[in-house]
């Protein structure tokens, strides 16, 4: 693993990550999540998991920060106004954030490095998919078919 | 000197926290989704990073769980932002502090 590259990665994740949580327009802090988000992806990449890269930029990128850029445009007498930021949440985050820190730091048998592995095929995913994980896939696609459903009848205009 | 699964965790925990200041610190309901999307993608970087430093790297454990979790996000996201508008047809704003009619 190339520590350059983890460097670069780590300063555009965590630069994103911020911009989208403090910048004041919301249309600036969706497209500041992209940049998080594809920072991410190459994160699993250099950890070896390509394909959740790959899932990762269709899903999240693809869809999620386009389906979150539409609905910025869908309440738009809103989404101008500038946010009120609480500085209460801001303590809480930093009291959580040095909490894990510490409970990171003083685990020693976290700073290992990684093995050598072969690398993890899309054949190896879709075996495991269709095998151990059958049940759990069936229930994703119910899942998914129910939050579509239940997305749409959300959004239906209602009969006067 | 090559990465750490210390320097991923550390890197994972200020995603969340980053996620978490955005979902208390905004008032805008878009912002609190957002913090959640940034809670979630930390949480799957770590399911990674354990799967890739751990034991048993073979077995792709620590991926499908990933994979799963990214489904599932997909999934919130979608009826998270179809309440959002859904709320903004019947309150004219987004807001979180406006939503208050339940208030006592």
């Amino acid at each position: 693993m190339n520590s350059a590259a983890f460097v670069i990665i780590a300063i555009v994740t965590l630069t994103g990550a911020l911009a989208a949580a403090t910048l004041p327009k919301l249309i600036h802090a969706a497209l500041c999540l992209v940049v998080a988000f594809v920072g991410l992806a190459a994160f699993f990449f250099l950890l070896g998991a390509e394909f959740v890269g790959l899932v990762q930029v269709f899903v999240y990128i693809g869809a999620v920060a386009v389906l979150i850029v539409f609905t910025i445009l869908l309440t738009k007498r809103d989404a101008d106004k500038p946010d009120k930021f609480n500085w209460g949440g801001v303590i809480v985050a930093i009291a959580v954030f040095g909490g894990l820190l510490w409970a990171i730091l003083h685990t020693p048998s976290v700073a290992i490095t990684a093995a050598q592995i072969p690398p993890l095929t899309i054949k190896q995913i879709g075996d495991v998919l269709m095998t151990n994980y059958v049940w759990p896939l069936q229930c994703v696609g119910l899942l998914l078919t129910a939050a579509l459903i239940g997305a749409l009848v959300l959004v239906m205009e209602e009969k006067q | 000197m090559t990465p750490t699964l210390q320097l991923f965790l550390i890197i994972s925990a200020a995603l969340f926290g980053i996620g978490l200041l955005a979902a208390l610190s905004r008032r805008h309901a878009i912002f609190i989704l957002i913090g959640i999307e940034l809670m979630l993608a930390a949480a799957n970087l770590n399911f990674v990073a354990f799967w890739r430093f751990g034991p048993e790297p073979q077995t792709p454990t620590g991926v499908m769980v990933a994979i799963f979790s990214i489904a599932i996000a997909a999934a919130e996201a979608a009826v998270g932002l179809a309440l959002v508008i859904a709320v903004y047809r019947h309150y004219r704003t987004t807001n979180v502090d406006r939503f208050n009619q339940l208030k006592g």
